[in-house]
Parts: C-alpha cells; sequence; structure tokens
C-alpha cells in the first residue's frame, strides 16, 4: 500500500466535497470561489472572525471528545445530543437557583451539575448494555428527543420567564456566568475548559493503564477479555465519561454564551459531535482541529450568506457531504475493495 | 438421452456417472492440505473419507462442494470438467452436503429453509414445497413436520433437514462431514439405517467423513484414507481391519518416539485437577471429565476435533461456565471461573486461535502486557520505558522477529505466537492451558514452540497441552488423555503411547 | 363525547400515516441485517423534493414521485456506503440525515424563501366517506388499506421476503443456498428508502401543504423506536403506531381544554421513546434481533 494511498484518498474526498458544495453555491447565484473564500479565510481576517468561529466551535470540542472517548472504548453513544441538553437543564437548575452564591462557588457548581446531569443521561443505555447486552445505539439516540421535550415541558412550564412569559428561561445569576478569557470578545471559559478536556482525554487515553485498557476493549473487546481485562467495567466507564463531557459542553453554552435555557440552545452540537470525531479519525488533537475548522465554516458561511445571499445552510452542507466522503475514503484505503464479476 | 447444464458438466438419465477427483493440490500460505488426491466416487457406494485431524478431508469436500477452490486439479463426469464455484454449482452437478456446522436460519421454518434455495423474487409457493417435503420425507424415510421453527427442533432432526434439503435438491451424491459428532446413539442407529436405505434404494453415492470405525465397518462399501494431504489407501472395507485402517490413518512414524522428551520421574503434587466438569453447549458438551495436572507435567490432550477439547479449554479459560463439577488450583476450589478469577489463582492459557487473543491494532509491547498493565503503570502514566524493556527482553528470549513498537497485526503467525506465549511464560504461570500451539506454523517455529513448552514445564509449570497434532502430544507430553465425545475414554502414558494405540481411543474402541 | 373520541380516532390515523410508512421501511431493511439511521434524513429530503417538484410542476403526482425517487437515491447511496463498503452503518446513517436535512434546507432557501416567501401546494384533500374516521387522505387509505397488507405478504409469503429475513439472520446460510446477500440488502434498503420517501412526502404533499424548517419533526427517529418496539413483527409495530398516535391526538385535544392547558403534554410526546427503552429493558436478554445486525458481510 503505498503511503500516499492515505492521503490523497482523504484529498478525492474533500475534493468531491467541495465540487457539490460549489454546485449548490452556484445553482444559488453565488460564486463558489468567493463563497468559500467567505466560508475559510475571510473570518481569520478579523479579530470579531477568529473568536466567533472559536464560540462557534467550543460546543463542538466537547461533543467531538464526547463521541470520541466513547467510539475508542467501542461504546456506539450516539446520544452527546442528549447528554448535552441533560447538562443545560442541570446548568440552568443551578444558574436560577444560584442568586445569593459568590462567583468562586457559582461558576464551579454550574460546571459540575452540567457534568452530573450529562453522565446520569448516559447511564441507563449504560446499565442496559453493559448488564444486559442491549445495544446502545438505539437507547442513547432515543433519549436526544427525550431530553428535549423535557427543555420544552421545563420552559412552557416551571422555568417560563418570569418577566416576559416567553418559553426561555430566566437569565442566569450573574455569579455562575463563566469569565469571558478573550476580553473585548466572547470567547470564555468554555473554550479553555474544552481544551483541557482535550488534552486530559489525549493524555488519559495515550499514555494512562486506563486508556490502553480503553483501547484494547475498544479495538478487541474478545482478546480484552482473555487477557483479563474488565470489558463490562470499561464500557461503563467510557459512556458515563462521555455523558459528563457532553454536559460540561452542555453548561458551558448555558453559562457561558446564552445565559440563559432556550429550545434552541443546542443547532445539533451532539449529532455534529459525531460528524466532528469520525472526520478526526477519532483522535482527540484531531477533533480540536475539526471542531475549530467546522466553527470556521459556520461563521463563515454566515457571512457568505450575508454578502452572497447563498442559504447559510451550507456550512452544514460542507460538513455533512464531507462525512460521507470521508468515510468512504477512510474504508476504501484501508481495505482494498474487490470487484468482482462472478466467480474466476 | 443427454442433458446438459451450462456450467455443471454433464448429468446423464438413469445411471449418474462416477466423479473423479484428479490431482487435487490444495495450500493455505504455508500449510498444505491436500497433495495430489485423486479419488473417485460411484453412486449407490457408500464411500468412507477416513483420517485424523488436518489429513484434509474437510477442505477436499469443501472443493467438492464449491466452498473453496483448489490450486491444481480438477473434478470431471462423465469425460467433462465441472465448474464448481459455488454450492449452486455443486447442486446443479448433483453433488449435495451436509456439513458439520448447519446452513440452516434458525428462525425460520423447515418449509422456509428448504425453500430459500429455490425462491424467486415474487412467487413463494409454500404450499407446493410442503407437498414436496412430504413426498421426500416418505420417498426416503425421513420424517419432518414441514412447520416445525428449526431451534424448537433437536439437532438430529435438524440433521435431517438438512439431508432433506440435499436430497431434494436432485443430488445423486451426499457428503456427510462428521455426521454422528452431535448425535445420541439412538439418533446415530437411525442415521446409519437412513445411509444404508439410501445407497440401496435410491442408489445415492454417499460420501461418508467419520473417525469412528463401528460406523465404517457398519454402512461403507469403501474407504479412502487421507494423512497429510495424500491419499495412502483406497480399498473395500471388506477386505481390511479396523486395525489396518487405524495404522494406515496414523501412520507408523517412528520418528516421534525418538524426539520423546525423556520420562519425568519426579513431578509434585497436583496443581490443576478438574473434577466432574460437566457442561452441556449448542456446539458440544462436557461429560464428568476429571483428572489432574502435576508441576512440571506435560498432559496432553488428544482427540478427533469436535469431541468435547474446544469446551475444555473455554472452561479453563473461563469464557464458559459450569453445569457440574469444579476447578481445583493448588487445593484451592475456585468459586468462579472468570478469566480474572483464573489469572489470580495462576492459570494462563494460549487459545487455539491466536486472531482472538490478539488485539492485531495495538504494538507489540502493549499486547505484551496487556495482562498486568497494572503493573507498569504509575497513577498517572504508563511505564512507558520499562514496557519497553520487557518488550525488548522478551524479543530476545523467545527470539520473535519484531520490533516492539509493531503492530501485532503486522507479524507472522508464527511471530504472532511466540508473542502470546512470552505474554503467557513471562509470568511464570503455574498452570499453562495451551491449545493448538502449533497450528499454521512453519517447521522452525512449531520446534521452537514445542521447546518452550517443554522448557516452561522444566521450571514448574504444570501444563495441559490440547493439541490435534497426534505428533506433538507425543514429543511433548508425559501422559495423555484422549477424549471421545466430551469425555476421558483413556489416560495412557506418554512415553509408551503409539500412535496406534491413541488411533484406536481416538475412534472410541476402549482398550 | 362521541364526537371527540371519533375525532381523536380520525386524526391519529393522520398522525399514523407517515409513521407506519417510515417505520414499515426501516422494518424491511433491518430484517436484512442493515440500520439505516438516515430515516429522519429521507423522510426529510424527500418531503421537500417533492413540494418542490409538485410545486415547479403544478402537479402533486408528479411530486409524489419525484419525492420517492429521491428516496431511492438517498437509498442508494447508504446501501453503497454500508453494504458495498462496509462503513459503520451508525456514522452513514447519521451522516445521511444531515447531508439530507442540510440539503433540503439550503434548497429550500434558495428556490423559495430568499425573498421571504415559502413554498405551498395545494395538497391533496381528505376523500370524505362520512364522519371524522372515514374523512382521509388517499395516501392514508392506500397505507393502510394495501401497503401494510402489500408489506405483510412481502415478508411472510414471497420470495423476496424470505431471502431477506434469511439474510438478515444467517447470511452464510443465505449464501450457502445460492443467495446474493449483497443484492438481497441493496434491495431490501431500496424498499425502505421509498417507503419513508412515501412517508415525508405524506406530509408536504397532503397533510400540510408547505415546507417548512423541521418539518418532520422527529417522526423519523419514532419511525426507529417503533420497529423496535414491535420486536420486528408488522402487527406490533403497528399497534405501537396506533397507540403512539392515539396519544398524540388526544393531547392535541385535551390541549385545547382550559383545565388541560398547564399539563405538559410534553411527557406524552415523549412517551414513544420511553416505551421502547423500558421495553427494552424489560425483555432483557431475549431481545429478537435479527441474526447479522450491524454485521456486514464478507465471503471467506
Amino acid at each position: 500500500m503505498p503511503w500516499w494511498r492515505g492521503p490523497a484518498l482523504i484529498a478525492a474526498a474533500a475534493f468531491v466535497s467541495f465540487l457539490l458544495s460549489a454546485i449548490v453555491v452556484r445553482w444559488a447565484g453565488g460564486a463558489p470561489i468567493s463563497a468559500f473564500h467567505y466560508m475559510f479565510i475571510s473570518p481569520l481576517q478579523t479579530r470579531f472572525g477568529i473568536t466567533e468561529s472559536i464560540l462557534s466551535a467550543t460546543p463542538l470540542i466537547f461533543t467531538g471528545a464526547a463521541v470520541a472517548i466513547a467510539f475508542r472504548a467501542g461504546y456506539w453513544n450516539i446520544g452527546a445530543e442528549g447528554q448535552l441538553l441533560a447538562g443545560t437543564i442541570g446548568a440552568t437548575w443551578v444558574g436560577i437557583h444560584a442568586e445569593p452564591l459568590p462567583s468562586i462557588v457559582g461558576v464551579p457548581l454550574i460546571l459540575l451539575a452540567g457534568m452530573l446531569f450529562g453522565a446520569l443521561w448516559a447511564l441507563v443505555p449504560a446499565l442496559l448494555r453493559t448488564r444486559l447486552g442491549i445495544d446502545e445505539v438505539v437507547t442513547t439516540l432515543l433519549l436526544n428527543p427525550v431530553a428535549l421535550l423535557i427543555i420544552s415541558g421545563l420552559l412552557n412550564g416551571p422555568w417560563r420567564n418570569s418577566e416576559t412569559g416567553f418559553p426561555d428561561s430566566d437569565v442566569i445569576a450573574k455569579s455562575t456566568q463563566l469569565p469571558i478569557i478573550w476580553p473585548g470578545t466572547r470567547v470564555h471559559l468554555g473554550l479553555a475548559l474544552g481544551v483541557i478536556i482535550i488534552v486530559l482525554c489525549w493524555w488519559y487515553v495515550g499514555k494512562m493503564a486506563g486508556g490502553l485498557k480503553l483501547r484494547a476493549v475498544g479495538m478487541a473487546p474478545g482478546a480484552a477479555r482473555i487477557a483479563g481485562l474488565p470489558v463490562e467495567r470499561t464500557l461503563l466507564v467510557a459512556a458515563l465519561v462521555s455523558g459528563g463531557i457532553a454536559g460540561l459542553g452542555g453548561s458551558s453554552e448555558v453559562a457561558g454564551v446564552a445565559h440563559q435555557l432556550t429550545t434552541g440552545i443546542s443547532s445539533g452540537f451532539g449529532y455534529t459531535g459525531v460528524i466532528v470525531a469520525t472526520l478526526a479519525a477519532l483522535s482527540f488533537i484531531g477533533s480540536l482541529c475539526v471542531a475549530l475548522l467546522f466553527g470556521l465554516i459556520t461563521v463563515g458561511s454566515f457571512s457568505a450568506s450575508r454578502a452572497l445571499e447563498i442559504p447559510s445552510t451550507i456550512g452544514e452542507f460542507v460538513q455533512s457531504v464531507l462525512l460521507l466522503t470521508v468515510i468512504a475514503a477512510l474504508v476504501i484505503q484501508k481495505y482494498r475493495v474487490v470487484w468482482t464479476r462472478g466467480k474466476k | 438421452m443427454m442433458n446438459s447444464q451450462e456450467g455443471a458438466g454433464v448429468v446423464i438419465h438413469g445411471t449418474a456417472p462416477s466423479i473423479f477427483l484428479r490431482n487435487i493440490s490444495k495450500a493455505f500460505g504455508e500449510t498444505i492440505a491436500l497433495s495430489d488426491v485423486s479419488l473417485d466416487l460411484r453412486v449407490g457406494e457408500v464411500h468412507a473419507l477416513l483420517g485424523e485431524n488436518g489429513a484434509g478431508k474437510t477442505t477436499l469436500m469443501k472443493i467438492l462442494y464449491g466452498l473453496t477452490q483448489p490450486d491444481t486439479g480438477l473434478i470431471e463426469a462423465g469425460g467433462v470438467a465441472l465448474t464448481i464455484n459455488s454450492p449452486r454449482d455443486a447442486r446443479a452437478a448433483g453433488i449435495g452436503m451436509v456439513t458439520q456446522h448447519f446452513s440452516l436460519v434458525k428462525n425460520m421454518t423447515v418449509v422456509e429453509n428448504i425453500a430459500l434455495a429455490s425462491a424467486n423474487t415474487f412467487s413463494l409457493d409454500l404450499a407446493s414445497v410442503r407437498k414436496e417435503i412430504n413426498a421426500a420425507s416418505a420417498k426416503f424415510g425421513l420424517e419432518v413436520s414441514p412447520d416445525a421453527v428449526i431451534s424448537s427442533l433437536p439437532v438430529a432432526l435438524q440433521q435431517r433437514v438438512e439431508i432433506l434439503k440435499a436430497l431434494m435438491s436432485g443430488c445423486r451424491y451426499l457428503i456427510l462431514d462428521e455426521p454422528t459428532a452431535v448425535l445420541g446413539p439412538q439418533d446415530i442407529d437411525s442415521l446409519l439405517e437412513v445411509i444404508k436405505k439410501l445407497r440401496s434404494e435410491s442408489g445415492i453415492g454417499i460420501v461418508l467423513i467419520s473417525h469412528k470405525m463401528a460406523e465404517i465397518e457398519q454402512v461403507a462399501d469403501r474407504v479412502s484414507v487421507l494423512r497429510r494431504g495424500k491419499v495412502v489407501s483406497n480399498s473395500k472395507v471388506s477386505g481390511m481391519s479396523s486395525q489396518e485402517l487405524i495404522g494406515l490413518m496414523m501412520g507408523n512414524d517412528e520418528v516421534a518416539v525418538a524426539q520423546r522428551r525423556p520420562t519425568q520421574q519426579l513431578f509434585g503434587d497436583p496443581i490443576l485437577a478438574l473434577k466432574g466438569i460437566s457442561v452441556t453447549t449448542e456446539s458440544g458438551e462436557l461429560n464428568e471429565v476429571s483428572f489432574d495436572v502435576r508441576s512440571g507435567e506435560i498432559v496432553g490432550v488428544a482427540g478427533v476435533s469436535g469431541n468435547g477439547q474446544a469446551e475444555l479449554v473455554r472452561v479453563l479459560s473461563g469464557t464458559l461456565a459450569l453445569d457440574k463439577g469444579s476447578v481445583v488450583i493448588e487445593g484451592n476450589t475456585l468459586g468462579q471461573t472468570t478469566p480474572q478469577s483464573l489469572m489470580r489463582a495462576g492459570v494462563g492459557m494460549l487459545g487455539e486461535d491466536r486472531h482472538a487473543s490478539a488485539v492485531h491494532a495495538l504494538q507489540v509491547m502493549e499486547n505484551l502486557v496487556l495482562d498486568c498493565i497494572d503493573n507498569f503503570a504509575t497513577k498517572f502514566q504508563l511505564k512507558q520505558k520499562e514496557i519497553l524493556e520487557h518488550c525488548e527482553s522478551a524479543i530476545t528470549q523467545f527470539e520473535i522477529k519484531t520490533t516492539p513498537k509493531q503492530p501485532l497485526g503486522t507479524l507472522s503467525g508464527g511471530n504472532m505466537q511466540k508473542v502470546l506465549l512470552a505474554r503467557l511464560f513471562s509470568r511464570k504461570p503455574k498452570v499453562a492451558i495451551i491449545s493448538q500451539p502449533t497450528r499454521g506454523l512453519d517447521v522452525m517455529a512449531t520446534r521452537y514452540v514445542r521447546s518452550l513448552i517443554m522448557q516452561a514445564s522444566t521450571e514448574g509449570t504444570a501444563v495441559l497441552l490440547v493439541s490435534e497434532d497426534l505428533d506433538e502430544v507425543l514429543e511433548l507430553a508425559d501422559r495423555v488423555a484422549v477424549m471421545y465425545r466430551g469425555a476421558i475414554i483413556g489416560i495412557v502414558d506418554g512415553s509408551t503411547a503409539t500412535r496406534e494405540t491413541l488411533g484406536q481411543l481416538m475412534a472410541g474402541i476402549k482398550q | 363525547m362521541i364526537d371527540i373520541t371519533q375525532e381523536i380516532i380520525g386524526s391519529s390515523l393522520r398522525i399514523a400515516t407517515p409513521l407506519a410508512l417510515a417505520a414499515l421501511g426501516e422494518l424491511v431493511t433491518e430484517k436484512s441485517g442493515v440500520l439505516n439511521l438516515g430515516v429522519e434524513g429521507i423522510m426529510y429530503g424527500s418531503a421537500f423534493v417533492g413540494i418542490a417538484t409538485a410545486a415547479h410542476t403544478g402537479s402533486l403526482t408528479t411530486g409524489l414521485i419525484a419525492a420517492l425517487v429521491t428516496g431511492a437515491a438517498a437509498g442508494l447511496i447508504f446501501a453503497f456506503l454500508t453494504v458495498t463498503l462496509g462503513v459503520n452503518q451508525h456514522v452513514a446513517g447519521l451522516g445521511l440525515t444531515l447531508f439530507m436535512i442540510s440539503f433540503s434546507n439550503s434548497a429550500n432557501r434558495i428556490m423559495f424563501t430568499s425573498d421571504g416567501g415559502q413554498v405551498r401546494v395545494d395538497p391533496w384533500r381528505p376523500i370524505d366517506f362520512g364522519g371524522p374516521i372515514f374523512s382521509q387522505y388517499w395516501i392514508t387509505y392506500a397505507t393502510f388499506l394495501f401497503i401494510v397488507p402489500l408489506t405483510w405478504w412481502l415478508m411472510r409469503r414471497s420470495g423476496l421476503g424470505l431471502k431477506i429475513r434469511a439474510v438478515g439472520e444467517n447470511p452464510e446460510a443465505a449464501d450457502v443456498a445460492g443467495i446474493d446477500v449483497t443484492k438481497t440488502r441493496y434491495t431490501a434498503i431500496l424498499i425502505g428508502s421509498i417507503y419513508m420517501a412515501a412517508g415525508g412526502a405524506f406530509i408536504t404533499l397532503a397533510f400540510v401543504g408547505s415546507f417548512t424548517i423541521n418539518i418532520i419533526n422527529g417522526r423519523g427517529w419514532v419511525a426507529l423506536a417503533l420497529v423496535i418496539f414491535g420486536r420486528w413483527k408488522i402487527g406490533r409495530l403497528l399497534a405501537g403506531a396506533a397507540l403512539f398516535s392515539l396519544i398524540n391526538a388526544g393531547q392535541l385535544q385535551l390541549r385545547l381544554l382550559p383545565s388541560f392547558s398547564n399539563v405538559p403534554f410534553e411527557i406524552l410526546l415523549a412517551l414513544p421513546y420511553l416505551a421502547v427503552i423500558i421495553g427494552l429493558a424489560v425483555s432483557g436478554r431475549n431481545i429478537p434481533y435479527p441474526g447479522a445486525y450491524l454485521k456486514p458481510y464478507k465471503r471467506h
């Protein structure tokens, strides 16, 4: 297998993605080169563009890491969306009741609540898998809409805004709001937390005993079991950690930028996290890079849509086409797909 | 009247022609499975195929049934070469097969399973298939209820469905691969009657793969003996005694005896004791298995594959729970046989499928410490340097051709096996359960692995060696336990055992 | 009281139509051993293409056909990725969903909403045979009176259905019997995606008559839940669809009553999902997954 085959296939995938996106841009009446310039280059040219890209990327850093760590263990957590939303519920609950607390307590508390609620949301599917062998794909997936419904119920009920009567929550206490770490921008502590999580995951999975066990279980659970590794316990821990990270991402969104809960708090961050992790081939540093790239694309497609009158959803389009083409490329690279026309 | 079917050769109404396998050779990588094998099959005759494990019987029949292709050689009938690239082609050529693992869809009914082979896209006439089944049942004397769900049928009846399926496809030849392996005594008698009936009344040519002398003597007309991929004999059954047949099957190699390890006089106490182990699984069973292995002793477990060896290994590796009985290590009865509890008690294992024990994507050095990772780590990180050193010393000690950081999956079979053995022996286990250690390895690697095993026993490890390779067992074992139908049929002294005596036991003939 | 009951039943039949179609399609797919998480996306994309075509050509029927073709195309892509290439099925399905949704939203923006408008058609109207229960869209009649029995016949009585079930249960045995596993799985996936497309088209071409963001609103995920709730049996699946549609229709009516205006109806909407999870937990290790579920087949 020549060394250049892998990168060449990925490049081909990227090329196809851009081609398809260019067609859509053309159809919308815009010039593709110009659109890609807006999408990838222009946000990097202003401080505002850069920081807004980082802001958009922040939740994806969490969900990318969450998905990556679960998938590495062989636990197919498709429920990062729901776990993130559960995190927003926990964070909001702390946020709207924490008025009297000082910042030094409020901030850790809101973050902890997010993590806890996220992990709890991941618990039931994880137990069903490890105790009863029930496939986790469907159980984690189906809890996603349930989390959203709970938010809707809360916002239409006890958490309805006390001033406006609209179905969004009160603004959370100042003491629980995350500090801005880049003065003059909206970039908040969540970014730093996200990067810390990435580094911790990278260290744990790559350099610690527990991480080696996790990788072995994910790659070959049968061989791991024969070597005496606790397969079920490893899966359970990976699932809970995954949920916790996603939940933390949720509280980062609420406490860091939104400062209240709405039904639109997540624009599919959990699902995008699956794309991010997959495109990064489940690596953590890679997930950070892809998350930042996606943040760039999101911001860039907004400016492209304003300037060129193309739909802002072009960004999501690029992301999803990239996913489909890259997973095909990754598989073709790993094996030689043998085309047979009948035998011999 | 000549009827020709595309790609299947020539089928003549009336007397079906004999089928000739000519000069068939097949190798899997370095292992030669079949070497210039020629065989002829005739209708209205039961032709037994005899040979020990790995002699090539199943491979030969798989070629005949289109499940695999020969490297050289051909199959012909009526002077025309047959193209058999799939089971479908084989069936078109009039060849049917009942494999050891049935090709049945468990949650569908008998009718549905039989209808599969002839299912068109839209029309599915289960009613007429049902009629055909009833007619075939009556004709061949194989009663089944067509609407029974396969999973609800006992194994003997499932096998009957497989036979009926083959017969209904109009086969003139029926291959049966160790059909009595999964049957109880009454069912065996019924099956033998069916075989006789098929031969005499329906003129079917039956190929019977078996290692059971009694059955061969009862039903077979001719017998071909395969040894190490070659045909060593082809004769009428009536002219041979079972002694002769076993002798031909096993060979009278004296070479192995010269390589025997010197009789060990002094062993310690029993380290591993099995007491009345019984387990029933879908694939096989164990029946009150009891024996012990002493410190420094090598006990070989021999037997035709499928007589409970795999289940024994699974029990002792902690992946199969016991129904009855217990495992005792150094006098302590193990409450639960899990991989962890066995490991803690000092039992190590080398499984028969190295690919199932290897994490291919991890590095060699990572695989080496997989069963004791915590010993090579601090609270905060893995001790990479120590893992590397451990690996390097293993590479030297065990002569493994690799570098520490290579992914295990890139190693050759022999080297992968050495890595797994290194992992097993470097923790100096009290007991080592070793299964098929040299399967698929070349001569050098085989010799080396065997010397490793002997070395370990000299250092005090109690070794249980489960192997289908009789030479291996004879060379290494101090005592040999032969398994037959899930039980130990006999334990003999290793230094005086011969291929003949073991062959007898393996064929079910008690001394 | 009778009137409300009839309203509820009538309404629930409408609600059940796209669910039943999508769920039946997913059932056929999963019976062949493949999990298609692209349901939501296929419904979404087909709904959009259907109404866009209908608006453009002025013919609802042409729109429906376009929707079905879209479904088939999506199914082909998915089958190629998962059956031929052997890509991870969850990721491929999710990717397909996100692709279809983002494409549809983009196209919608380009074609219809850039100047604040919205694509609208004059949708199919219910055909009234008297009373709220028998006043349904033709697609609803077609679904329950024709498609459901057809699907049952397909899976239980046709050769293709037998092959699909065999391939999903024991592809090795099917291969030995001479069945083309790849072709069969492609067929099952295609049938499934066409059904899903019909479900999506129903919503835009009959139920609503226009296209908005989030038009499918999670019905695809409900369909997935229904397949598992039904333990891959058509009867149970429909019972589940009936149950959830009744509850859904019921809560819509109840919401209008002043005494119920504060009750969180979200609980009822969450019911399908929770019922499946609880059901799975109760069944424990006895869940009759198709034997080859999620396992790509490669001949040795």
